[in-house]
């Protein structure tokens, strides 16, 4: 442990980038040179955290105390930059293919738009470095309040309703996840994320542990979509695409099942799950989440729908892979976070590439659109192919841990939901890729790919997918991170 | 040596200035203004060297003639005190600043008496705070009475007969403490606070303490509108002017739970209304019921000012809440609250009164997304506020719940827990409902509300600016600053000041 200012930095930076994007709303162009410069900093940053997260040194920085007895904390612990490197690295695409998607439709309230942007960056940094849960709060509730204005961006009766119906799950996980930390800082007097469990050791009824479980479940389960908390996440579709990308795939998303891991590895840890039987609860959720997902997202046509639901049965794959309870399983979930996001928001990528360009949105209709748009519908077929679980994409990788963790654990049926599930994917991703190359249609004659600015960071993220099959641990040790995570929590054993 | 006459500085200085303001205001209109900002000024510098003088150096007496109590009267500062004051007189101030533009357009040509009554309510409410003597504070619970039912008298055309309603409830309330008062000073035979503390342990198992404590509780709950005595509230908050409920509704009921406060924990033994009677839990259960009221009837409302006097029947709930809870995490979220509320309060209802001073009305059905045109920065202080009403961290609101919720586990209350979680959610609902209108609903454009309809969907950037004067947008901007600014230093707050206010035996 080491005291750094570095992570605060890394949070902030994006928060005061909106100061100079707000007033530089009438200069698009020195708008979106913030935002870029922004990313590519908060990415130096985080980077910059990377070695000595890496060699076990863990920097962390108080800043005050927020509430009496606790401190607004962050620390930069294996997992917190696991998940802010996925993060802060996408957002520099994502802010790329924003400005093409905006500008390609002529999008109203740029400025809002890339000012609430900056701002859940801010707030997604800050869950992944939060030492503690009340911190860990605080930049949870920013990152609700911020997301709104971006789903009900459009401003239309539908994204309104989208936007009240988001509103009413994210709000009520967040009172419940602070009935759960007030009660947690009655029960163990602290409330930092413990590696292995701040929980273990303290002396409280089964019963009560499962109460509390199911309340912080219930708390960081909305943002993780497990059903039955899912049912924003479709509708948040009405948001534009990059939000979706971004957000619904990566940051708020993710922010949820990074929760999960928090409360099963650092809140609860291992043993008390175990001895209190709430492991199988959450496994049997998950289980459960994945396959009516997948089955859901076969009956949709409208592209994104059908990646929402998708993206509703990755996350669970993360939330399973804790619940199992095995030190593979574990890294395979872990693993997912980083493989689902380098997929899904290629995917998200494609789909706001094809609505820029052609304005479709339904699946039905987009026989041929991979011959008059061959990279995007190229990056299309990697990201289905990954998240089928089939090499050489990371999907695989981290499915090839998550299903070794269900073996190792005993848990066939896990196993089962796995591989059921990679079926189910290829069922509802790869006839897209079929209809866009091989179904006859000229419809798209004439047509050519979107802007550069939107190819390009979706050919990256597809390669990317690719690359980090090839080495796991390449550029940025997340293979490294996910074992050191799981040693962590682990290492007191079960 | 002005140490030690601290306690007294304040209401006298504003009833002096109750008496100038009006008299200058004979000989120039514009003097009433300035006195009585010159009065808050002094005041509230004064108090917030007092909260520091008495959080360093401890509890300051002032024997007023020299009387030594119990014969004489007695001022006294402690935490608690001081605290209230610091909040009364910073809250004032800042919408003393706020209402001056406000009078001018609701209360043409009564400027000059507004002044001067403001200044006697703040003397009432300073008063009450700082008097050690029970029967004093009716005196001045009176003339804090008194100011306020002028204050909303002059207000639209209902405003008399609210303020009559609110005369007769007041008085009511008024009688029940004197009342109960008489049991006490039956049972003690003393005014003092301190020399009846010392007194009632012995005698209060008798049931004249109990029911004079009963008596005074009623009387008190009626001034701090505690659910079902809240009856009051709405008309009197809605048709006062604007810059009228500014004052008394962000200060005026926390006085009442400052009564409440001190006479349960300071006057008698702190474990007293927990323990030998079952009244924390009677206040606890009322309390609760009167968030879950006021939140549903917040909803229903159409128009802001009403919403927000609703809101304020929930809000002091909290405040009961914390206090029936009887255990010092809920006293610290419930003292918390009545400086957070304040805060949040005046902020909507200063919005409240730009929106009705600008556009007119503050009809929440007719608000529209021209508004975040018109008025941006304004709508942000009523977002700030908003949040914070729901408690989203890092705004003030979300702390005090915070501690209220820690309470309410300590205590096993897990209803109350669910009941402040639940209300949070009521919150979300009514504000939300007006964000949603004054951010996205579609404007009608200027052609159209003249009648043309050609153009369905009025372009937002095609409405000039129309934002409050400085004057009037400042103060906003402060209180909203503020909300941020109390929820990132609460630990500072409650860690320096407010546990010092949780008495030994709580």
């Amino acid at each position: 442990m080491y005291e750094s200012y570095v992570p605060l930095w890394a949070v902030m930076v994006s928060m005061v980038a909106v100061v100079p994007i707000l007033l530089s709303s009438r200069r698009p162009n020195l708008r979106e040179f913030w935002t870029v410069g922004a990313a590519l900093v908060k990415f130096g940053l985080v980077l910059s955290l990377l070695p000595g997260a890496i060699a076990g040194r863990i920097a962390h920085v108080e800043i005050l105390q927020v509430v009496e007895g606790v401190e607004l904390a962050l620390r930069v612990d294996p997992l917190g930059i696991f998940f802010a490197l996925v993060a802060s690295g996408l957002w520099i695409l994502t802010s790329v293919y924003s400005i093409g998607y905006v500008r390609g439709l002529d999008e109203k309230k740029q400025t809002r738009y890339f000012a609430c942007f900056a701002v859940c960056l801010s707030s997604t940094i800050g869950i992944a470095f939060s030492a503690n849960i009340v911190t860990f709060i605080v930049f949870y509730e920013i990152l609700t309040i911020a997301t709104y204005p971006l789903i009900i961006h459009k401003e239309t009766t539908e994204a309104l309703r989208s936007g009240r119906k988001y509103l009413f799950y994210t709000l009520t996980a967040g009172v419940v996840l602070m009935a759960a930390a007030a009660w947690t800082h009655r029960l163990a007097g602290g409330l930092d994320f413990v590696p292995g469990g701040l929980l273990r050791g303290v002396d409280a009824p089964a019963s009560t542990i499962r109460i509390l479980f199911l309340l912080f479940i219930g708390g960081v389960g909305v943002k993780a979509a497990i059903m039955p908390l899912h049912a924003w996440l479709p509708a948040a579709m009405v948001a534009p695409t990059p939000v979706s990308a971004l957000l619904h795939a990566v940051a708020v998303v993710k922010s949820g099942v990074f929760g999960v891991v928090r409360v099963v590895g650092f809140v609860f840890g291992p043993q008390v799950m175990q001895s209190c039987g709430v492991d199988q609860a959450l496994m049997v959720a998950a289980a459960i989440t994945i396959i009516v997902a997948s089955i859901m997202a076969l009956a949709q046509d409208n592209l994104k729908m059908r990646l929402a639901y998708s993206t509703v049965g990755h996350l669970s794959y993360v939330v399973l892979g804790a619940a199992i309870l095995s030190p593979e399983a574990f890294t395979g979930g872990v693993l997912h976070i980083a493989s689902h996001a380098t997929m899904k928001i290629t995917l998200f990528f494609c789909a706001g590439a094809i609505y820029v360009n052609v304005h479709r949105q339904n699946i039905s209709e987009l026989d041929g659109i991979g011959r008059a748009m061959p990279w995007t519908m190229g990056a299309f077929a990697v990201g289905s192919i990954g998240l089928a679980g089939l090499p050489p994409v990371n999907g695989f990788v981290s499915k090839w841990y998550l299903g070794l963790g269900a073996v190792g654990a005993g848990h066939k049926l896990a196993l089962a939901v796995f591989l059921v599930s990679g079926l189910l994917n290829a069922a509802y991703l790869f006839p897209i890729v079929h209809r866009a190359f091989f179904r006859g249609s000229n419809q798209y004659e004439g047509e050519r790919e979107a802007s550069p600015l939107m190819v390009v960071p979706l050919v990256i993220t597809a390669l990317l997918s690719v690359f980090f099959c090839l080495w796991p641990n390449g550029l940025v040790n997340l293979y490294d991170l996910a074992v050191m995570i799981t040693g962590s929590v682990f290492g007191g054993g079960l | 040596m002005i140490d030690q006459n601290l306690p007294v500085l304040v209401p006298v200085l504003f009833l002096l200035a109750a008496l100038l303001a009006p008299l200058l205001g004979q000989w120039r209109r514009g003097l009433s203004y300035l006195v009585a900002l010159l009065a808050l000024l002094v005041n509230t510098a004064v108090a917030l060297y007092s909260l520091y003088y008495v959080v360093v150096n401890g509890i300051v007496r002032h024997k007023f003639g020299g009387w030594v109590p119990p014969i004489g009267i007695e001022y006294v500062l402690d935490p608690l005190a001081a605290f209230m004051i610091a909040v009364v007189t910073v809250v004032s101030l800042v919408v003393l600043v706020h209402s001056r533009q406000v009078v001018k357009v609701e209360l043409v040509g009564r400027d000059v008496p507004f002044y001067g009554v403001v200044m006697l309510l703040l003397a009432g409410f300073c008063g009450i705070v700082v008097t050690g003597d029970l029967f004093n504070l009716y005196v001045f619970l009176e003339i804090s009475s008194l100011a306020t039912y002028a204050l909303i008298a002059a207000g639209e055309k209902p405003a008399p007969v609210a303020a009559f309603r609110y005369l007769i409830m007041g008085t009511i309330g008024a009688s029940f403490y004197l009342f109960g008062l008489w049991f006490i000073y039956n049972m003690t035979g003393s005014l003092n606070m301190a020399d009846i503390a010392a007194i009632l342990p012995g005698i209060c198992g008798e049931t004249g303490v109990i029911i004079g404590l009963l008596l005074m509780v009623v009387g008190i709950g009626i001034k701090m509108a505690l659910f079902p005595l809240h009856g009051w509230l709405p008309d009197a908050y809605t048709y006062a002017s604007s810059a009228s409920t500014a004052f008394i509704a962000p200060i005026g009921t926390k006085i009442g739970a400052y009564v409440l406060i001190r006479i349960l924990l300071y006057v008698f033994e702190p474990g007293y209304f927990s323990s030998q009677i079952p009244l924390a839990d009677v206040i606890m259960w009322l309390a609760a019921a009167g968030i879950l009221y006021g939140s549903v009837m917040a909803i229903a409302q159409k128009e802001l000012k009403r919403m927000l006097a609703y809101s304020s029947i929930a809000q002091v709930g909290y405040i009961g809440l914390g206090l029936g809870l009887a255990n010092p995490l809920g006293l610290i979220g419930a003292v918390l609250h009545v400086l957070n509320h304040a805060f949040m309060k005046a902020c909507l209802f200063l919005v409240a009164g730009n929106l009705r001073v600008t556009i007119g009305h503050s009809d929440i059905s007719r608000f529209d997304a021209a508004l975040r045109r018109k008025m941006p920065w304004t709508m942000a202080a009523f977002t700030v506020g908003a949040l914070s009403m729901i408690g989203i961290p890092p705004t003030a609101g979300f702390f005090s719940k915070w501690y209220l919720v820690l309470g309410g586990i300590d205590r096993g209350a897990w209803i109350m827990v669910v009941v402040i979680l639940v209300s949070s959610l009521l919150n979300a609902v009514y504000f939300f409902r007006v964000l949603e209108n004054a951010y996205f609903k579609p404007a009608l454009s200027m052609d159209e509300a003249m009648g043309d309809y050609d153009h369905p969907d009025a372009d937002i950037e095609s409405f000039p600016r129309e934002e409050v004067a400085p004057s009037m947008l400042v103060p906003t901007l402060v209180l909203g600053t503020g909300i941020v600014l109390l929820g990132i230093f609460n630990a500072f707050l409650v860690s320096a000041v407010i546990r010092l206010m949780v008495p030994a035996g709580l």
